[in-house]
Order: C-alpha cells, then sequence, then structure tokens
C-alpha cells in the first residue's frame, strides 16, 4: 500500500531498479546474513488513518489532567508561566524545526543569528561574558559544568549544596562516575546552605562548589558569603545553578564571581511538557570560553565583509576532538532555545523584571494567606516564588483530593527528604490569580481538616 | 549582482530596540502590592537590568519570519545530509504533540493524573523494543550522544559488577562518528580504534589484534558510516563476546533496517536509537532530540530510573531498581519528542516501517549508481540507506569537495556531509532518506553532474560558489581566533 510519507510507485521503482541492475529491493538486501534476517512482520500496532489515530491520542491524551484542565500550584523545577503566543508561531516556521545544526551558513543564517542573539541573551541575564547554544535541560548542564571544573581545575573533589535540584544532584553522581569525582553533599539548615560545613570541607583538593540559587526550596542563597569563601581558594570554582526568571529581580550570579552559570529555560517559553524537553543553559567567564562544552556561534564577515555567523570554536567539539573531548554532547536544545529567545525578546528589559516581580508578589500573598488560614509556613527571608507549606497528612493525599477539587497541589517534600514528609512545596507564578489563590488555600485546609 | 538588502548587514533583534517598547502582556497585579525591596539586602537586587531588547510584537514576528527565510530546511528543499537522516517531518506529530494533555503537564504530578502519557510511553518503549529486538528500553536520554554515554554506563556497571574492573577499553572503527570516542572518554574508558578494510569494513584481523581481556565493549553502527552493512556482525559479536566484551548498537543508521533486521537478532547486546532521525522527531535546527536506549535481559538491570511499569490497575513510574546507574537527566526524557515518535510509529506500522526501510535503501542505491559514473566512488558493493562518494578526482581539477557542497547551495540543495567518514578522502556523504522522490533524485543528480562538468570547464565557478546566497563564505578563521560570542551595543 503506498503510503503518504512514501512518494515512489510502482513505475518509479521499476526504473529504478532497472537503473541500479537488480531484479527487486530484496537483492539490495542481500548482504544482511540469512541468520539475522527478520522474518514475518513487526509486533507493533497497525497503522491508522490520520484521523483515527488523532482521534485515539487525543482521547489518551484526554486521560491526562494538565495545567489547563486544573489551577496548578506545582513547581519544583518545572513552572506554568505564561507564553506569549508568538512564540510557539515562531518555532512552528518550519524553515527553524526541520533544520539540522547549521553546518552550511551561508543557507542557516538565521538559525546561526537566532543562537548568537540566544547566547548574547543569557549573558545579560546571567551576568556572564559567555553563554553556548544550549544543553540538554537545566540538570545535565549543571552535571557537565562539575565534569568541567574538575578539568579544568585538576582536582578531583565538588562540593554541592544539598539545596539543589533533588534530581539534578542524581545527574551530578551519575556524569560524575565516568570522571571518578568525589561529591561531597552539603547540608541545608533553615533552606539555605550549611556555609559553615562549606567552609569545613572546602580545601586545596576541591574543584568547585555547587550552589542553587534561588535554591530548591525557593530561598534566596547568599551568593556573597559563598564568594567571600573562596576568596582564600583562588583556584576553586563556583559554580551556580539559576533559575533565569529569577534573575530579572536577582542580581545575577556573575556580579559575585561566578565562573559558570548554568539552569534551564523553561521559564521562557517552554511548556512543562511532561518534563521534557526543556532546555539548559551553560553560561562562562572568558577565560573558560574554549572548555565549555556544546555549540558555540561567534559573529565574523563574508567575503563582502557582510556580518554574517558561524559555528565557531570547534577544536572543543566531539566531532573534532573525538576521545580527547570533554563532553560528548553533539545535539542540543535548539528549536527550545529560539522559543525561549522569543520570550524573552517579548518580554524584554522591563518586562523581565515585572514578570519576577509579578511572581515574587504572588507568591507573598499566598504564603501569608496560608499563614492567615492556619498552615505553618517554614520559609522564612528571602525567596522568589516558592515556599514550603507544614499539612497534617502526607502531601500525596492532599493533592489526591485536590485533583478532584480542580487544583494540582505543591510538591511532596516528603519524596526527597524524611524529616520533610508533609511538607508541601508550593510554587505561585504570575500566571495565579487571587481568587485561585484563595480558593485553593481553602480547599488545602478542607481536605487537611 | 546582488539584491540591495543584501549591502547591509542584517539587523540583530538588539539593533531594533527603542527604549519604552515592549511585546508582551502579564496578567495584572491582583493582590496587595509590597516593597520587596525590605526583604532583600540591597546587595542582592539587581541594579542593572538586563539588556534585552524592547520591541513590538510585529516586530518580533517580522524579524523572526526574516531569519527563518535565511535558514534552509526538509521543508525548504533536499536535505541529503549524510547520517542525520533528514527525512520529512509529518504535521501530524506537530499537532499531537502540542495537545494540552500532553504538552502542558507537570512531571511532578500524581500518576492517578498522567495515566495517558505513562501509556503513551510505555507504549513506545514496547514498540522500540520490538523494533530493535532487545528486551527493555529506557526514554531518558536527550539525545544520540547521551544515549551513547548511558548505554556504555550501563556496560560499566555490568562490568563492575561482575568484577571486571580491569575493562577499560571501548573499540571504535574508525569510519565512527565523533560521539562515539567522545563518549567512550566521558562515560570512563580509553577509545581504541579498529580499523575498517578495502572494502569499507570493520576489518576481522585487526579486531582479533585488538580486543583482549580489557575490552569492555566494541560499538558499531551497522550499516556503518560509509553506508555498509558490516557482513560478518555475527563473527564480530562472537570475537567480542568470547573476550567477555558487549557489542553497543549505535542506531544513527537504523533507518535502513527496519523490518529487515534487528540489532538484538544480531547480538547487540546495547542499542540507542536517534528519534530525530529514524522516527521523525524534527531536528529544530540541533535539537531537541531523543536518544532511547534498548538492552538485553542481562544489562536490564543497570538501566536509568525510573522505568515506565505496568501493574493489573495502571501504569507507574519504577524506581525501585537497586543496580540502576542511577538517573541521566531530570525527569522522564525528552517526553515531547517522544510523542511525536510514537505518532509516526502508529501512522506507519510494522509494513509502513519496513517500507520506510525498502525505499531509503532504493534511493540511495539509485543515486549511487548514477553518480557513480562522474564521481569516485571508493566501495562498490550495494550500499543501504546512504552512500559515499570521494571528491578525489575533482580535487585533480583544483575543485575541492568543499567548493562542489557550497555550489550545491546555489542548485537550493543543502549539501551532503562532507570530509566525514575520515578514512574516505574528500568524502561526499549522501543520504536521500525515503521521503524524496524520483524527480527530487534526478534533479540534484543532474545538479551533481552539471558542477562536476563545471570542475572541468569552468572550475572558477565552483571555487568562488555559492553565488545565489544571503552571504557569500564566510571568514571561519578570524571567527576562531577572535570569537566574537554575543552582541554588544556600539557606544
Amino acid at each position: 500500500m503506498q503510503h503518504r510519507y512514501i512518494p515512489m510507485t510502482t513505475t518509479d521503482k521499476q526504473a529504478m531498479l532497472d537503473t541500479i541492475g537488480v531484479a527487486s529491493t530484496d537483492e539490495l538486501f542481500s548482504d544482511i546474513p540469512e541468520a539475522v534476517r527478520f522474518k514475518g512482520d513487526l509486533n507493533i500496532k497497525p497503522a491508522k488513518s490520520e484521523y483515527e489515530l488523532t482521534k485515539e491520542l487525543t482521547e489518551l491524551a484526554g486521560q491526562n489532567s494538565h495545567l489547563q484542565s486544573h489551577t496548578s500550584f506545582l513547581g519544583a523545577g518545572v513552572y506554568h508561566h505564561y507564553i506569549p503566543s508568538i512564540v510557539d508561531h515562531v518555532i512552528s516556521r518550519s524553515e527553524f524545526y526541520t533544520a539540522y545544526t547549521p553546518y552550511q551558513p551561508e543557507i542557516s543564517q538565521g538559525e546561526l543569528q537566532a543562537i548568537f542573539e540566544f547566547q548574547t541573551m543569557i549573558c545579560e541575564m546571567t551576568g556572564m561574558e559567555v553563554a553556548n547554544s544550549s544543553m540538554y535541560d537545566g540538570g545535565t548542564a549543571l552535571a557537565e559544568a562539575v565534569n568541567l571544573s574538575a578539568g579544568q581545575t585538576k582536582k578531583k573533589k565538588v562540593l554541592v549544596s544539598k539545596a539543589i535540584h533533588p534530581e539534578s544532584m542524581e545527574v551530578i553522581y551519575t556524569y560524575a562516575k565516568g570522571f571518578n569525582l568525589e561529591i561531597v553533599e552539603i547540608d541545608h539548615h533553615d533552606g539555605l546552605t550549611d556555609l559553615n560545613q562549606l567552609r569545613n570541607e572546602l580545601d586545596d583538593e576541591t574543584a568547585s562548589v555547587v550552589i542553587q540559587y534561588p535554591n530548591f526550596f525557593g530561598q534566596v542563597e547568599p551568593l556573597k558569603e559563598v564568594e567571600s569563601l573562596l576568596a582564600d581558594q583562588k583556584k576553586t570554582m563556583m559554580i551556580v545553578s539559576s533559575n533565569p526568571l529569577a534573575l530579572g529581580y536577582l542580581t545575577p550570579p556573575g556580579e559575585f564571581g561566578a565562573d559558570i552559570v548554568v539552569g534551564d529555560t523553561q521559564v521562557f517559553g517552554i511548556p512543562a511538557q511532561f518534563g521534557g524537553p526543556h532546555c539548559g543553559y551553560f553560561a562562562t567567564t572568558k577565560k573558560l570560553m574554549r572548555k565549555v562544552p556544546g555549540r558555540l556561534v561567534g559573529q565574523t564577515v563574508d567575503e563582502e565583509g557582510r556580518r554574517g555567523f558561524v559555528l565557531t570554536l570547534q577544536a572543543r567539539e566531539q566531532h573534532i576532538r573525538r576521545d580527547k573531548a570533554t563532553s560528548n554532547i553533539c545535539s542540543n536544545q535548539a528549536l527550545n532555545a529560539l522559543a525561549s529567545s522569543v520570550a524573552m525578546t517579548a518580554l524584554g528589559k522591563q518586562g523581565i523584571r515585572e514578570m519576577a516581580v509579578l511572581n515574587m508578589k504572588k507568591a507573598r500573598y499566598a504564603k501569608k494567606a496560608f499563614e492567615a488560614a492556619g498552615f505553618e509556613v517554614l520559609t522564612n527571608g528571602p525567596f522568589f516564588n516558592e515556599f514550603i507549606v507544614k499539612v497534617d497528612q502526607p502531601v500525596s493525599n492532599i493533592n489526591e483530593k485536590l485533583l478532584q477539587r480542580g487544583f494540582i497541589g505543591g510538591y511532596d517534600l516528603g519524596r526527597i527528604d524524611q524529616n520533610l514528609t508533609n511538607h508541601m512545596l508550593v510554587a505561585v507564578t504570575e500566571v495565579r490569580s487571587k481568587d485561585e489563590i484563595d480558593q485553593f488555600i481553602k480547599e488545602v485546609g478542607e481536605i487537611n481538616g | 549582482m546582488r539584491s540591495m538588502a543584501n549591502e547591509q548587514d542584517f539587523p540583530v533583534i538588539f539593533e531594533l530596540s527603542q527604549e519604552g517598547r515592549k511585546g508582551y502582556s502579564l496578567p495584572e497585579l491582583d493582590v496587595e502590592d509590597l516593597d520587596l525591596d525590605v526583604e532583600f539586602d540591597q546587595e542582592y537586587v539587581r541594579q542593572e537590568a538586563p539588556d534585552l531588547p524592547e520591541v513590538s510584537e510585529l516586530q518580533i514576528m517580522r524579524h523572526y519570519t526574516a531569519l527563518s527565510t535565511r535558514n534552509h530546511g526538509v521543508d525548504s528543499g533536499f536535505y541529503p545530509l549524510g547520517s542525520c537522516t533528514m527525512k520529512y517531518n509529518p504535521k501530524i506529530n506537530e499537532d499531537i504533540a502540542r495537545i494540552p494533555g500532553f504538552s502542558m503537564i507537570h512531571p511532578y504530578q500524581e500518576e492517578s493524573s498522567i495515566q495517558g502519557a505513562l501509556a503513551l510511553m510505555y507504549d513506545l518503549q514496547t514498540s522500540l523494543s520490538e523494533i530493535t529486538g532487545m528486551d527493555s528500553v529506557t526514554l531518558q536520554s536527550a539525545a544520540g550522544a547521551q544515549g551513547e554515554w548511558t548505554g556504555l554506563m550501563m556496560i560499566r556497571a555490568f562490568h563492575e559488577a561482575n568484577g571486571d574492573d580491569h575493562r577499560t577499553e571501548v573499540i571504535v572503527p574508525d569510519s565512527a562518528h565523533g560521539t562515539n570516542p567522545a563518549s567512550a572518554t566521558v562515560a570512563g574508558f580509553e577509545a581504541v580504534t579498529v580499523k575498517s578494510d578495502e572494502n569499507g569494513l570493520v576489518d576481522l584481523e585487526d579486531l582479533k589484534r585488538v580486543v583482549n581481556e580489557n575490552t569492555a565493549a566494541l560499538m558499531l553502527t551497522n550499516p556503518n558510516t560509509l553506508g555498509l552493512f558490516e557482513e560478518h556482525i555475527l563473527e564480530m559479536a562472537t570475537i567480542v563476546h568470547d573476550a567477555g566484551g558487549k557489542l553497543y548498537y549505535d542506531g544513527a543508521n537504523l533507518n535502513a533496517i527496519m523490518g529487515y533486521t534487528r540489532p538484538g537478532d544480531m547480538g547487540f547486546d546495547v542499542v540507542h536509537l536517534n528519534l530525530h532521525k529514524t522516527f521523525t522527531g524534527p531536528h529544530g535546527g540541533g535539537g531537541p532530540g531523543s536518544g532511547p536506549v534498548g538492552v538485553t535481559k542481562e544489562l536490564a538491570p543497570y538501566l536509568p530510573k525510573p522505568l515506565i511499569a505496568k501493574n493489573d490497575e495502571s501504569y507507574f513510574l519504577d524506581y525501585d531498581r537497586p543496580q540502576s546507574i542511577g538517573r541521566i537527566k531530570p525527569y522522564f526524557g525528552n517526553f515531547g519528542i517522544n510523542v511525536r515518535a510514537y505518532t509516526y510509529i502508529r501512522s506507519m506500522g510494522p509494513d509502513g516501517l519496513k517500507q520506510v526501510s525498502e525505499n531509503a535503501v532504493l534511493n540511495a542505491n539509485y543515486m549511487m549508481r548514477r553518480l557513480e559514473e562522474e564521481f569516485e566512488l571508493p566501495f562498490n558493493q550495494h550500499c543501504k540507506h546512504e552512500f559515499v562518494l570521494s571528491g578525489k578526482k575533482q580535487k585533480k581539477l583544483g575543485v575541492r569537495t568543499l567548493d562542489m557542497a557550497k555550489r550545491l547551495l546555489d542548485f537550493g540543495y543543502h549539501p551532503p556531509t562532507i570530509y566525514f567518514p575520515l578514512n574516505v578522502e574528500e568524502a561526499l556523504m549522501v543520504e536521500p532518506t525515503e521521503t524524496e522522490s524520483k524527480e527530487t533524485l534526478d534533479e540534484f543528480i543532474d545538479a551533481m553532474i552539471q558542477i562536476s562538468n563545471e570542475a572541468k570547464e569552468d572550475p572558477e565557478i565552483v571555487q568562488e560558489a555559492p553565488h545565489n546566497t544571503v552571504v557569500s563564505r564566510m571568514d571561519e578563521t578570524t571567527a576562531a581566533r577572535k570569537p566574537v560570542l554575543r552582541y554588544y551595543k556600539e557606544s
């Protein structure tokens, strides 16, 4: 049967077989030894027509609760934010999404320039000098930063705050194994990294210190103090993972002497889509420019002197360095970087701060309202858009009931720390209205009893 | 002659910025206002706003639309980029991935509220297991390179569990993609090269020489990067397995063999797939991709966690995997790409997927036979989904493969992959894919023949190409020597 994606007709095929000089396509597979031939049909579901498949998969999607069917207060690394309509219109331009890596600059200026603009925006957001074209996500970007620090300093010990995203911590362990690094976890107290422990662990063998800003619990780590701690360990690198939206309000890590700043731009124009694809960013000092993993776009001129853009410093990358490469990343998240560029462009210089501030003000309203409703809120001190609420029963019980009432509740901190059983990490973004917040607190109160 | 528009630099978005313009529409503040600055030490309050552009919505749309017209995608024209499988990206995939029940679900929702997503992932895991002949599949890897590394980390964990810590060498063919040796290194192995023989296949004698008690694995694409099927795959599997090593399948070239043979049946222990190649997740200008990894029963305990599992009542995320190599990525992989790949598999079915490979191979052989009259063909057997030509003849005339690639741009084509694989001089690697019509193939072949004739009669036209693109050849040397990696406002 002729399939709509395959244009060859019987006549075409015959003409082509004649040119090749074989009687059938089977002959072209004669080099596959009989013993490894697959016989019969693959045991997968039969093909469906476009209409029927759309119907089936729409129904399947309908089995999921989602951020439109429910009002969500769930964050913990993935956030429900305003996405300007133009974002999807731009990334749906098929010249962008059906292209591959821009290896031929003459016909890839669109993609190359878009990445160059993305790199610039990330530098602006983080206060760093260099940013790459993207990484898979914030977690793997952080793990690559750790590996880079070990390679650069020739040291194996890395101090990692336990207040970073728990899944980033897990990824760091997996990535570090290849280079046999020693990961030392630094505890947190009252939602902030224990700087005394950090000071005690810091020594000449320390490749880097890893901090999240704002951290997993939403609190703003005192980077100034971390910078001071590192003043006596000049070789030890400071790696900061940051929600870039928070940097619309907060002083960027670059101003506190960070060597590498990473994170995820999901907050800018990328839907949650069950955790991926999102978009990691990776920013460094100029000193580390030739050590950055992944693709970099640079500005240059063509033969007529016109400005143009190319992939550059490729000697760092796997396709040139092969087994000497320090990272194996090849495909990245280019289309999502484009989505984030469009969202950052739409927000612009004013909107980025306005959006950050909206998150903060609404989160503070919600925090006070929880307290007014008699809940204990553990978060004290500066925070961004998330805080911890203590409840009287397992969070998953509450969340199951909330689902029936049209809400997606906060993150169950008991998943990562037994001491935090019955603690919910509540995220409040700019898309939540006062009414939704009030209703949510009322529902949580009723369920909590 | 160039048009006037090209006389000037194309603006970057920052150059369109005017203070006070906006392109956003945020919700109003509907809660009590408060002074945030009292909460923060001033050192933590950003004093200088990030210098993002200030532009209107139409300006943004025009800017990016103009950029898109300066870009070539599969929808723009033929894209025979070898080893990349630049096939058509079906539009239904895009529609399905954007259904809110898929695009707007949060990874930390209660399992009861994401059964549809888990069902899709479970069925995709199962389908990919069947297509590759493996026992279990994880969907967690974000791309091919991460899949390679994941597979190697599992092999490492397997050897360590058996007390074989000395197995530190991973063998890769000299024709392998650069990610293979790089992945071996970042997984803590040493990459060892095995040579190709005069037929472009792995040299069995050399393989026997490099395999030893320190061998952790052999990484292989089959068909290989020359587009040739490694006919001696079973002998190779025996050599590696007898020495206690594992066989790793790089799925970059799976488009050639679906329904004809399966990596599992060839003796491979680990397989990664590039869903953005064979299974039409779009390439996105360089990503996002998705690189699921399949393994045999023996290696399944080491798969990253969580896996998607099923009991009598429902689907669930299985974290109870004590021997797992751990987590390789936050959450559950590039779900949005996996949805697209799943939609594709369901659009094709078993017969469709076999037709894909049949036609991909037919197209490649047809082009190869028509082009061999003008270009040197280093390996003369039937190819699979792609083939490699050498520009040696043209080089003698002073026209390099790079020049011919640039000349193809004038005809509206994306050129083939050039100078890869490394074991062919002046290589041109052509992969037409199954979604191109005979007319398209013929037009491209005609263009290639014309360029070859130009090389003989008027080499300058090739050497100075491209002539019709929005920019001409770029000064890449200066770009690397004096890197300008971000925009700076002219003061």
